[in-house]
């Protein structure tokens, strides 16, 4: 049956009009128009659709809508702008940490997760934390790169 | 000369001419996917047109709209299209200089170009390229007669640009995948289980039962599911599964996931090289290495889209090539190429011929049948690791003999795989069309010697100066969809070769880097290999089976491309960690240093994860890892920190970077897990099961 389900989306209140066992995924790069959750696996398996529900990762994939009435989703459009880029998105462009770029946007969504409950990571928890993305071009090392740098970026911005 | 690229479309218009917005609008005919060949074409155009890069207008990739440069493949972009770019823009830059310098009364030899205006002893002459342009008539054929700017004066080349394609994809919408068109439907294919099998029975009551709005579209064993969303085509294709029936379904044999077992199959077999060497009392060393299908594994399932509308199809892909594309689907669909448009868009990653010819022609086929409505095929992960093609398994039987110096004096590669490029030019869906007969094989590709071209034959023979050499190839009638994979054999080839100069060096009683530049004459692999010997740090390798191992390899792809040298350090206990791995290349003239470093690290973490963990398995009607779990490939915790040092030699010839540093890093590894354990794994993937099998042999 279809109901209409409320949830706040990049910061804005959103209402949709779905069954409840819709994917998040479905919703998002359907009726909604947000292509930045990629379709990689649909199986939870990849990290390319990976949002932001209430702060913690979520396979949008994998989510139903019905289970997100009243949540907080974020999507890698709710980051940042060409204009005015979040600094993850700021220094993956420094570092050039991509080539196809598949994966990019569950990877960032995985790392911001990450910078918002360790601000000063090591490699090894950087890796540990995004260990569910899967990238085939090989970026890793550009990716992690690029994460300590936007991470030290924001300390020195949260402390100026 | 002028660059074979250039002369197949030798109108010079097609590659460069001047808008009236003030910008240059340049035509490549090649494909980005992510390796940054946009950008380094960009640059090389900018830098003979001495045009800023910011003005460029790099034209949309579209039939009718680029030279045709065939597919992007071979990662041959910079070492084939490079030339004809620069050759076509040096040549409009002198037809321009030769304009100007008419209308200024002087010699064109006087002039420069900054910036895209002239220049007369540095002094602005009040003319550019623009003002220029009704002067100058570019619809006229190449000469290739002018000279290209020499490596002191180039500006743009040899800078690390950043990548024109990369800003998209971080912020959202950026691929082909997330294209709509107004009144789009969403289709699904019931894939036949094998290319063999016919549609008994399709529940078409059970399908509509789940989705009551869908249209099922049956033509023989063609079933295409057709919806207004994409969720709903999914539910309808789900139920559809369930309500079929086939007859003729392919059984697989699940033994045949294993490179050893290519030898039961039947193949055809080509000789090359020195005759059989007598009998002789020479040492006399041999080994066999395999590798397993392997899966392209791109990050997106491939997707395209159609729309047949007027008698004329239009198809949006992310594939390897515009042309090609149209004309497969002139073959499959039975229009005139001329009545198909192609329109590429950005895709994930293909690294060969994946999935991505597919969907848009599923998404064709669907069109011709449903005319007027746009029509968008996402394939799923299962089709995409299930029905795409994979990389042939290889088997490679080596044997060596020493002189009494322990000098490698006679090498035999004996090589069984199918065609590397066996479904070039086909795709899934053709089968299960009514009256569907086999495309004919392509012609026998040529090398530029008139030899016999063959992908398992690249790399056969290591690179180094060896009196005798020959090969034997078994190519064998393929039992799955298989097509080109990134370096085709040569990364295989190097990875058995390479390990088995080790084993050759351990036979001689000498140490690996040393045998090896005993081999080796060749000044810039010499130094390629000494400088990895530093930076790796060859003088503390320790001693053999203490669980950690060095390893080092040594390879010039194809015998005619960059000169790569990499290492690997590894721990062995259960299972291999790789924890450093190292590289230097000379490749010549680098466009852009900074996605040659891309390249090249791509290339070594997919070779480190096809050396220690994937393998495609058969089994069921084809494919029987469908699914990332089925199919491991390294994860950010198991890749190591990368050194990759690039040698400057940009006086010499670019090459193609894109394939050359996975065989060497293959290799590599495979030495250091020999080093670290004292016994050797032979056959890939470098698994548990795998290592102590070898521990319990040797
Ligand atoms: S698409 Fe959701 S995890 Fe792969
Ligand atoms: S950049 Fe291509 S999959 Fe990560």
């Amino acid at each position: 049956m279809r109901q209409t389900i409320q949830f706040t989306l990049n910061g804005l209140t959103t209402s949709v009009e779905a069954e409840e066992s819709d994917l998040l995924l479905d919703v998002l790069r359907g009726q909604l128009g947000l292509f930045g959750a990629r379709f990689g696996c649909g199986a939870g398996q990849c990290g390319a659709c990976a949002v932001l529900v209430d702060g913690k990762v979520a396979a949008a994939c994998h989510t139903e809508i019905g289970a997100l009435a009243g949540k907080r989703i974020v999507t890698v459009e709710g980051l940042g702008t060409p204009e005015a880029p979040h600094p993850l998105q700021a220094a993956f462009l420094e570092l050039q940490a991509g080539q196809c770029g598949y994966c990019l946007s569950g990877i960032l969504i995985g790392a911001k997760a990450l910078l918002d409950g360790n601000p000063d990571p090591t490699r090894a928890e950087i890796a540990r934390a995004l260990d569910w993305h899967l990238c085939r071009c090989g970026v890793h090392n550009r990716v992690m790169d690029a994460v300590a740098l936007a991470a030290a970026r924001m300390r020195e911005g949260a402390g100026a | 000369m002028i660059p074979p690229m250039l002369a197949a479309n030798p109108r010079l218009d097609r590659w460069a001419r001047f808008e009236a917005d003030g910008r240059a609008r340049i035509a490549f005919g090649r494909m980005e996917y992510g390796q940054g060949v946009l950008t380094a074409l960009a640059q090389m155009a900018a830098d003979e047109l001495d045009v800023p890069f910011d003005r460029l207008n790099v034209v949309h990739a579209a039939t009718g709209e680029i030279p045709d440069e065939g597919l992007t493949v071979g990662s041959m972009s910079i070492e084939f299209s490079g030339p004809a770019i620069r050759a076509a823009c040096a040549e409009v830059r002198a037809l321009f200089a030769a304009a100007a310098a008419s209308r200024l009364g002087c010699d064109a030899a006087e002039l420069d170009v900054r910036d895209g205006a002239f220049l007369r002893g540095g002094q602005a002459t009040g003319l550019d390229y623009w003002s220029l342009a009704g002067e100058v008539d570019l619809a006229r054929e190449a000469t290739g007669d002018a000279s290209l700017k020499a490596p002191e004066r180039m500006r743009l080349m040899g800078r690390s640009e950043p990548r024109m394609d990369l800003p998209p994809k971080l912020f959202g919408a950026a691929f082909l995948h997330d294209l709509t068109l107004p009144g789009l439907r969403h289709a699904r294919v019931l894939r036949q289980p094998s290319p063999q099998a016919r549609l008994r029975s399709l529940d078409e009551a059970a399908v509509r039962r789940a989705v009551p709005e869908v249209d099922i579209l049956v033509d023989h064993a063609f079933v295409a599911l057709i919806c207004d969303t994409e969720a709903d085509a999914a539910r309808a294709h789900a139920a559809a599964e369930a309500a079929a029936s086939w007859e003729g379904v392919r059984a697989m044999d699940p033994a045949l996931s294993e490179a050893a077992a290519l030898k039961t199959l039947p193949h055809e077999d080509f000789a090359a090289g020195a005759a059989k060497p007598g009998p002789s009392n020479r040492r006399r060393i041999a080994a066999a290495y395999g590798k397993p299908f392997l899966s392209h594994g791109s990050l997106g399932p491939s997707a395209g889209l159609a729309q047949y509308k007027d008698g004329r199809l239009t198809i949006w892909t992310h594939n390897q090539g515009v042309y090609p594309m149209r004309a497969l689907a002139a073959r499959i669909t039975g229009l005139a190429p001329e009545a198909i448009e192609v329109i590429h868009g950005q895709g994930p990653g293909c690294y060969g011929h994946n999935g991505a010819d597919d969907p848009p022609i599923d998404a064709a086929l669907i069109a011709m049948r449903r005319p007027g409505q746009p029509i968008r095929v996402q394939w799923r992960r299962e089709d995409e690791f299930g029905f795409a093609p994979v990389g042939t398994a290889m088997l490679m039987e080596l044997s060596a003999e020493l002189d009494a110096s322990g000098r490698l004096v006679d090498y035999t590669a004996e090589i069984w795989n199918t065609p590397h490029t066996g479904a070039r030019g086909t795709a899934v869906a053709e089968s299960a069309l009514p009256g569907y007969v086999a495309p004919p094989p392509p012609p026998q590709r040529l090398m530029p010697d008139g030899s016999r071209f063959s992908g398992g034959l690249l790399n056969a023979t290591p690179s180094y100066a060896i009196e005798t050499t020959r090969t034997l190839e078994h190519v064998i009638e393929t039992p799955i969809r298989s097509s080109s994979l990134r370096s085709l054999g040569g990364a295989p080839n190097t990875f058995a070769s390479e390990c088995f100069v080790d084993e050759i060096a351990e036979a001689a009683g000498q140490d690996p880097l040393a045998y090896r530049l005993g081999m080796l004459a060749e000044p810039r692999g010499r130094t390629v290999l000494t400088r990895l010997s530093e930076i790796c740090g060859w003088a503390r390798r320790w001693e053999i089976g203490t669980g950690r191992g060095l390893g080092l390899a040594y390879d010039r792809h194809r015998g005619r491309g960059a000169m790569v040298a990499c290492a690997a350090e590894v721990d062995v206990e259960t299972e291999v960690k790789l924890l450093n791995l190292w590289c230097v290349c000379d490749g010549g003239l680098i466009v852009n240093p900074d996605g040659a470093r891309n390249q090249i690290e791509g290339g070594m973490i997919m070779a480190g994860s096809w050396t220690l963990k994937e393998q495609v398995k058969l089994g069921g009607a084809g494919i029987a890892s469908t699914t990332w779990d089925d199919y491991p490939i390294l994860r950010f915790s198991d890749v190591p920190p990368i050194e990759i040092e690039l040698i400057d030699t940009r006086d010499q010839r670019p090459c193609g970077l894109g394939e050359v540093s996975q065989g060497p890093v293959m290799a590599a590894i495979g030495n250091a897990v020999a080093h670290a354990l004292g016994a050797r794994v032979r056959d890939l993937p470098m698994t548990r099961e795998k290592i102590a099998a070898a521990l319990l042999k040797d």
